[in-house]
């Protein structure tokens, strides 16, 4: 991407309500094929989410896990938005 | 004399009960109203998500779906009607049913037949008070809807226009309901729901363009996940802005009725005590009158 820099803007959304949002430097998400891991500078992708676990890497703290039951995702310059059907934050002690 | 008294006394009293009534659902409808305008808020990140991904699937690629492909022919439509379950709140249902019966009446003009999905009990007694047929009904939660609700009647929509119209299929889907711009405007709101008008519209600056996104899987797969949802949402957010008007409405009609009510009481207390004083006054001029026929004779 043309624009660099080195994190990730993450936003999780679920059907009522919002969920999380933050600096990221890592996402890792299940989407019905696989796992795909994203990083900064990530080509835009549209791809839907599979139930299970999604992992975030916060730029400041601890690894958060969050619970979703599907949905989808899109990434498009460095701008990672998330869209769960429900989704619940599993671990907030750092975020 | 007496009787007209006892009237007013119990007009007074019945229309302070009702005041109090009045009072309380004004309350009520007041301190929800806050909640359902922030679950209006609540539902806009999903809402622009989902409409944002659903645009840029629909308008980059050159995709035949089902979903965003105009039929030939739109033989007939769905009308899903948004109302309140209960009244007391003004005209709020009465002004859908009548923007619900005017949409009717343009859809058969173009020769389509129409279909009646319903949402609220004020709705389902129109309808069957005047022998209409409806298709579907769903009560019971329209001042608080929840989203399991928005899913069941879009899985119902969806399924109604995934048939071919000759198995009893719908090939458009109308909603009417009432749009919350503010407190004290809501305007009854008609949306063609499918298929899908994509807009295309002009990129205000570098950032509105929608990037060219990779599918994964592949593109149809994509749009078949993300329009049930994107119907549920617009589902949702309809519910959720009628919800919002409904107890809009019903806060302004409680408290006109209230006003009213307060009205009514000043009115017949000064008739009481006219009616009061007159049978003072009465009595008076009665004794004064015996005590001058005593005296006379």
């Amino acid at each position: 991407m043309a624009n660099e820099t080195a994190e990730l803007e993450v936003e999780i959304v679920a059907a009522d309500h919002f969920v999380w949002s933050g600096a990221a430097s890592l996402v890792k998400a299940r989407t019905a094929d696989g796992e795909i891991g994203i990083l900064p500078g990530h080509a835009p992708v549209l791809a839907i989410l599979a139930a299970g676990e999604l992992g975030i890497q916060p730029v400041n703290g601890d690894r958060i896990n969050v619970t979703v039951d599907g949905g989808f995702f899109s990434v498009d310059s460095n701008r990672v938005v998330i869209v769960a059907d429900n989704a619940t934050v599993n671990d907030l002690a750092t975020a | 004399m007496g009787a007209q008294i006892r009237v007013y006394r119990q007009k007074i009293a019945s229309t302070s009960s009702l005041r109090k009534i009045f009072k309380a659902m004004e309350l009520i409808a007041a301190s929800r109203i806050g909640k359902a305008r922030s679950r209006v808020a609540a539902s806009l990140p999903y809402a622009n998500a989902i409409t944002r991904a659903v645009s840029a699937v629909a308008s980059q690629s050159e995709i035949e779906h089902p979903l965003t492909t105009e039929p030939e022919q739109i033989r007939r439509a769905a009308v899903l009607v948004l109302t309140s379950d209960r009244g007391l709140a003004g005209a709020y249902s009465a002004s859908i049913l009548k923007q619900t019966a005017s949409l009717t009446e343009l859809l058969r003009g173009e020769g389509k037949e129409v279909r009646h999905y319903l949402v609220g009990r004020k709705a389902q007694a129109y309808f069957d008070f005047r022998g209409l047929d409806y298709q579907q009904v769903w009560t019971g939660s329209t001042d608080n809807p929840e989203f399991e609700v928005a899913r069941e009647i879009g899985n119902a929509l969806l399924a109604d226009f995934n048939t071919a119209f000759e198995e009893g299929g719908v090939d458009e889907i109308h909603v009417v309901y009432t749009r919350f711009k503010s407190m004290v405007s809501q305007e009854p709101t008609v949306i063609r729901l499918l298929p899908l008008e994509v807009v295309e519209q002009e990129a205000a600056s570098e950032s509105d363009l929608l990037p060219l996104y990779e599918y994964e899987p592949e593109p149809e797969q994509v749009l078949d996940a993300l329009l049930p949802r994107y119907i549920e949402s617009r589902i949702f957010a309809a519910l959720l802005q009628a919800a919002a008007s409904e107890l809009a409405a019903r806060q302004r009609a409680m408290k006109s009725a209230g006003d009213n009510a307060t009205e009514l009481i000043n009115k017949y207390t000064r008739l009481r005590n006219n009616a009061r004083q007159a049978e003072i006054t009465q009595e008076l001029t009665e004794i004064v009158g015996g005590a001058d026929a005593l005296a006379a004779s």
